[in-house]
């Protein structure tokens, strides 16, 4: 009984003697072209797929959807199951593969999406912000207790001539006229490098249950508190201060920016409400990753005015009026930036 | 046979998958896919390739850069000029390439870096939907304090020699229980991954192999000949399953011939024939070929054998 279903098969087809190979003979050539065009695609090469082609994509890719779920039921030949299995996935992340361009992200982006995700973030702003309020206050009155405590926040080569008890002729000198000198814009943009990674550090560490960016920006700011004391105690406040806001406003707000990243994937992962820890995580971390893509941008933007901006703008009113219009114009941007599709 | 198994292999690992790593992913189509999760020995090959090929590329730029500067010498006043300015675009290319090289590649067609590639693995999104910018850029992110800040940490504090035995031990662990966390949860995600909601699967191209039944015109008489000559009774074909059908398939594709003759005693003794010499192929197609027309045939009729341990039909 067996043998003459076999032999009726070859005498059909002439080709496959099984029910299964004629039914793979019939469509691999479909197959083969969604390979081809796939393989194509893969490699970066969309142009060379033809307009036929890619209009028959969607179509090629449910023949291999329907063609895997038959062999599946009917077919036992794991070489072909495996292979469509192969193709299946494939195609799949093809065809339900990111869909924006990296033009069309940015202006996603830009356009609001990256203001948004800072609206949403606002509650562990405020954190971050009191947390840098106090970390500053720390350290102000660290080394006005005992001057010598300065040395234990911040690397005595790192600050040069801005010690304790430098005159204050010393440390006008750091302020103003430099204009002159050579290597600012390198050391702007090692400054920079070196922002970008504690910023990444104050995000990246918040899944430690936020701990480790908090401990970080209080940290960063002890030392700038210090700093001020420094410049206070010989009467150059108000110009440090200046000197300070020209990039600060910039510069300060966007690590502000990723340690509330930090703390919004940490809290996330502490009390992720109704949702599974897992799928808190994801939902924070893609939001906290488009903060941080912004945050980045605002350290160049800062870096630029710290290495070149300040150089120009040589008096403290000056840079105490750039600084302001850099604050206003970020806080304008976030609260304002894609409101119509808010909700 | 050993060689026939070694033959048998991919590049993706051994003929039976670990069982633990499957996954399934629902399309929109309602098509269930089979999905496995990466090995953690194919993610250690894929990070080693890329940091090697970051490293090169490093080089690479500095070597460009010098090789310029040597041409232009006898330019030394323009050089002068510019130094600064290429001093500026270095810093930050060096910043960049480190986390655009990632970013690009992932955010590809074939989510994957050039060492994810040869290891034939990729980025996916762990919900089976798209996967977007932000997981990416969110993984990517993280692999920063997993990786690259600790060790920039060690080697810089090592250069200006301010290393501690403590720091460096310390350095290490830290190092450690982030490169060790995927080996702690049964997805393979490390921190990354677990934040961004994205996991690193195979992805595996396979080539469409040749249909194992004779189908070749040019051997058709030859094949009429064999198919009149082994033809098997219902007895004799039911001393098998599933898996011994594929495994004969895999036999075939193979086409060993130290295997087939082996495989093609091994059925005779089990169904009492007495093969020819030289003629194992064209009994183990014959075999195979009426073995799995009964086995579909029965499968057809929701009546499925899985290997020749369970019961007959």
């Amino acid at each position: 009984m067996k043998s003459s279903a076999i032999k009726t098969g070859n005498a059909v087809s002439g080709q496959g003697e099984l029910r299964s190979d004629r039914f793979r003979i019939e469509r691999e050539a479909d197959w083969e072209r969604l390979d081809t065009i796939i393989t194509l695609m893969e490699k970066g090469k969309r142009k060379r797929v033809s307009d036929d082609d890619v209009l028959a994509l969607p179509t090629l890719y449910r023949t291999a959807m329907s063609s895997l779920s038959i062999a599946r039921e009917n077919s036992l030949d794991a070489g072909t199951i495996a292979y469509l299995e192969a193709l299946a996935l494939r195609a799949y992340f093809m065809v339900y593969g990111p869909q924006t361009t990296f033009l069309g992200w940015c202006g996603d982006f830009f356009g609001g999406g990256w203001s948004r995700a800072v609206r949403q973030i606002v509650p562990e702003l405020m954190i971050a912000l009191l947390v840098m309020g106090a970390g500053t206050l720390v350290g102000y009155f660290m080394v006005a207790s005992d001057p010598e405590n300065f040395y234990m926040l911040m690397d005595g080569a790192l600050a040069g001539d801005r010690v304790p008890g430098a005159s204050a002729q010393a440390l006008r000198g750091t302020l103003f006229g430099q204009s002159e000198q050579e290597g600012m814009a390198i050391f702007a943009a090692f400054l920079f490098s070196n922002n970008a990674q504690v910023s990444i550090l104050a995000f990246a560490l918040g899944f430690a249950f936020a701990v480790p960016s908090i401990l970080l920006l209080i940290h960063n700011m002890a030392m700038l508190g210090a700093m001020f004391w420094v410049f206070k105690s010989e009467g150059l406040g108000a110009d440090f201060v200046g000197w300070l806001s020209i990039h600060g406003t910039t510069e300060i707000f966007a690590i502000a920016l990723a340690g509330a990243a930090g703390i919004h994937i940490g809290r996330t992962l502490a009390f992720p409400g109704k949702m599974s820890h897992l799928q808190a995580a994801s939902v924070a971390g893609k939001r906290a990753a488009l903060v941080m893509v912004g945050v980045v941008m605002m350290l160049i933007v800062a870096g630029l005015l710290e290495g070149f901006a300040r150089q120009i703008v040589d008096n403290t009113a000056g840079r105490y009026m750039v600084g302001g219009i850099m604050l206003a114009l970020w806080l304008g941007y976030f609260t304002f930036a894609g409101r119509r599709q808010d909700i | 046979m050993s060689a026939a198994i070694a033959k048998g292999r991919t590049r993706l690992g051994p003929i039976e998958p670990n069982p633990d790593m499957h996954r399934e992913i629902v399309t929109p189509e309602g098509v269930i896919l089979a999905i496995r999760v990466a090995a953690a020995s194919s993610r250690a090959g894929a990070l080693m390739a890329d940091i090697i090929i970051l490293l090169g590329l490093m080089i690479g730029y500095l070597l460009i850069l010098a090789a310029l500067a040597f041409a232009f010498q006898f330019a030394r006043e323009f050089l002068d000029s510019i130094g600064e300015f290429i001093a500026v675009i270095s810093i930050i290319f060096l910043f960049l390439l480190r986390n655009a090289y990632f970013l690009y590649f992932e955010l590809g067609d074939r989510g994957a870096t050039w060492g994810k590639r040869a290891n034939c693995i990729r980025v996916a999104s762990r919900d089976g939907g798209r996967l977007t910018a932000e997981a990416v850029i969110a993984r990517n992110l993280v692999r920063d304090i997993e990786l690259f800040l600790p060790l920039m940490f060690m080697v810089s504090g090592a250069v200006q020699s301010q290393m501690t035995g403590m720091t460096a031990l310390l350095g290490f662990l830290w190092v450690g229980i982030f490169l060790l966390f995927p080996l702690f949860n049964k997805d393979r995600l490390r921190c990354g991954d677990l934040i961004a909601g994205t996991w690193v699967i195979e992805a595996p191209r396979r080539a469409l192999a040749a249909v194992v039944t004779p189908k070749d015109s040019s051997r058709l008489v030859q094949d009429e000949m064999a198919q009149s000559h082994y033809q098997f009774t219902a007895d004799e074909l039911s001393v098998y399953g599933e898996y011994e059908l594929q495994t004969l398939e895999k036999v075939l594709r193979a086409d060993n011939e130290e295997a087939l003759v082996s495989v093609c005693s091994a059925i005779c003794r089990k169904i009492g024939w007495n093969p020819g010499s030289g003629q194992e192929r064209l009994f183990l197609e014959a075999y195979y070929t009426q073995l799995r027309a009964r086995l579909e045939n029965n499968m057809r009729f929701g009546k499925r054998r899985a290997d020749k341990f369970s019961d007959a039909e």
